[in-house]
């Protein structure tokens, strides 16, 4: 049981990080009915410039939490400038065309940005400096590390936080309006390319977060880590429903959990084949996720 | 000088001219309809005037200022509000959601806000019984009561309707337009587009009657409403039985006076 209890604390924390960066897919798919391939490499940047500014500007040496609030604001800030940047010239002028045309560019704005980080950080693995303790305490035979406890607390506050922007600020109401009618919503005076764009930081500052405590509690990064990462948060925000906010938290968590008991009760090398079949599962028996009755409308 | 002043707009969708030439006044405070059938361009010109079309030639005015190249969003700003064909209410969101939508522009003035809040739920109080509901699992005629009271939000000066009629019962028809009617006597010009002329020339000032992108014929409502030619070609065949049902419709009216819930 208490083998059972360390899979599921393991999962979740992963989990959380699957929630993060899906939310990322699913605000987007809201508004503009993009899948953003290139979002799961968003979150390998973000974790690089977390890495940029801790090991290679030294900003590790300062104390733990200063170090770290540093890194993620500025993961976050240079991620968003990217997001945005895509948006305006990548997505922008192709906003109107075909919904293939658009996707298609999402695949190569991932490809551009998996190259980018090859170009500047190198093929090989970088290592995170260990900031967040892995020791933490032992609860009936349970190991919860510390790393686990904070990381999950922080990506619950961050969820919890988007859900109360999207469904309390008048902003927030806006994004979800954009889900439902563009124009409708241009006859309300909204500015909805800037609405777009604020769409994009959000989700931006949201992978930069799962971006810096990836690398935080992995250790390990690579240019590469966005491709599965992606994949693996596209299924979250699959299987609770593109396009719906909680969905993808749940999905994130649900997926976070699936991988850890699949590797802690079958063998590592199949946790892939188990996230990919729930996928076309979901996408066979209820393509509308599990929060499927409010799918159709997007958000 | 007139609120609105449309002169000579030519609108393309691609290489089809949708409006030749169209040129429209309105007034302050009045009230002033669209007649046309199904292609003639209503839609279009509405979608002109709220800039999500652009007029390749001629110019739109509105309050002294050219709008024709202005966006969307400014335009509402400016006080023009447009209740679009089929309603389009954010059907996901709740009533008072969209009602807040329409005060997108004043979100940060909550006092004004709930001002105009009060104003819209006086003026369909059925909205006000529903605030909590989602806007898409409302009635038609409660939609439509949605998109008037969410474009009442943006305190317009001037407000289009496109169709405003169009999937209600004769009925409730009526009494939208009598509302929007009284929009108008208050002081907040109204611009209607409607196939259902006969109820639009009932209440309206004046009417513009649009044929292939072109107005063809303007004046007085009862003017128009008197017409050989209007009459022919909008009040003529259907209409007549439509009428014939509104006389059914006119003795359940009596028994429930207001179908508008209240006010």
């Amino acid at each position: 049981m208490s083998i059972f209890i360390q899979y599921t604390v393991n999962g979740l924390t992963a989990g959380a990080f699957y929630a993060l960066v899906a939310l990322g897919y699913t605000i987007i798919y809201g508004i503009i009915r993009l899948i953003n391939f290139a979002h799961g490499d968003l979150t390998m940047v973000g974790s690089f410039i977390g890495w940029t500014v801790l090991v290679s500007m030294g900003l590790q040496r300062l104390p733990v939490f200063l170090a770290i609030a540093l890194a993620a604001l500025a993961s976050m800030v240079v991620t968003s400038v990217i997001n945005v940047g895509i948006l305006q010239f990548a997505y922008k002028p192709l906003l109107n065309k075909s919904l293939l045309a658009i996707l298609i560019t999402a695949l190569g704005m991932s490809i551009f940005l998996q190259n980018a980080a090859l170009l500047v950080f190198g093929a090989g693995v970088q290592a995170y400096p260990h900031l967040v303790t892995s020791s933490g305490v032992f609860i009936g035979g349970v190991r919860i590390s510390y790393a686990q406890s904070i990381f999950f607390t922080i990506s619950l506050v961050l969820m919890a936080g988007l859900y109360s922007f999207a469904r309390f600020t008048t902003l927030g109401t806006a994004m979800r309006a954009l889900a439902v009618d563009h124009d409708a919503a241009r006859l309300m005076g909204i500015n909805v390319n800037r609405v777009i764009a604020i769409a994009f930081i959000l989700a931006a500052i949201l992978a930069a977060a799962a971006g810096v405590m990836i690398g935080l509690y992995y250790t390990q990064i690579n240019f590469f880590l966005g491709f599965l990462l992606g994949l693996r948060a596209f299924t979250s925000a699959v299987l609770g429903g593109i396009g719906n906010i909680p969905g993808a938290m749940a999905g994130g968590l649900v997926i976070g959990l699936l991988e850890s008991y699949c590797a802690g009760y079958l063998s590592g090398r199949w946790q892939d084949v188990f996230v990919f079949g729930v996928l076309i599962t979901v996408l066979i028996i209820k393509p509308t996720g599990l929060f499927g009755e409010r799918v159709a409308e997007r958000m | 000088m007139a609120l609105l002043e449309v002169d000579d707009i030519h609108v393309f969708y691609g290489n089809i001219e949708a409006l030749r030439g169209l040129s429209i006044q309105v007034d302050g405070g009045e009230m002033v309809a669209v007649l046309g059938s199904n292609g003639a361009g209503k839609t279009t010109t509405l979608r002109t005037l709220s800039g999500l079309e652009r007029a390749r030639a001629g110019s739109v005015r509105f309050d002294d200022q050219d709008i024709t190249r202005t966006a969307a969003h400014e335009i509402v700003g400016r006080g023009l509000c447009q209740v679009p064909e089929g309603r389009r209410i954010f059907t996901t969101l709740t009533v008072a959601e969209n009602l807040a939508l329409g005060g997108y522009l004043m979100r940060n003035r909550q006092q004004e806000l709930r001002q105009r809040r009060d104003v819209v739920y006086e003026t369909f109080p059925r909205l006000a019984e529903r605030r909590g509901q989602l806007a898409g699992t409302l009635s038609g005629g409660e939609q439509q009561m949605l998109a008037i009271g969410r474009a009442l939000m943006t305190q317009p000066r001037l407000i289009t309707l496109d169709e405003p009629s169009l999937g209600l019962s004769p009925l409730l028809a009526r009494a939208i337009l009598k509302i929007v009617r009284r929009f108008a006597d208050e002081g907040v010009a109204v611009l209607v587009v409607e196939q259902n002329a006969r109820q639009a020339l009932a209440v309206a000032d004046r009417a513009y009657v649009l044929e292939t992108g072109r107005i063809v014929l303007e004046g007085a409502a009862s003017d128009l409403a008197a017409d050989e030619r209007v009459q022919k070609a909008y009040l003529g065949g259907f209409e007549q039985i439509v009428e014939e049902e509104e006389g059914r419709e006119k003795e359940k009216e009596k028994e429930d006076p207001s179908p508008l819930g209240g006010g």
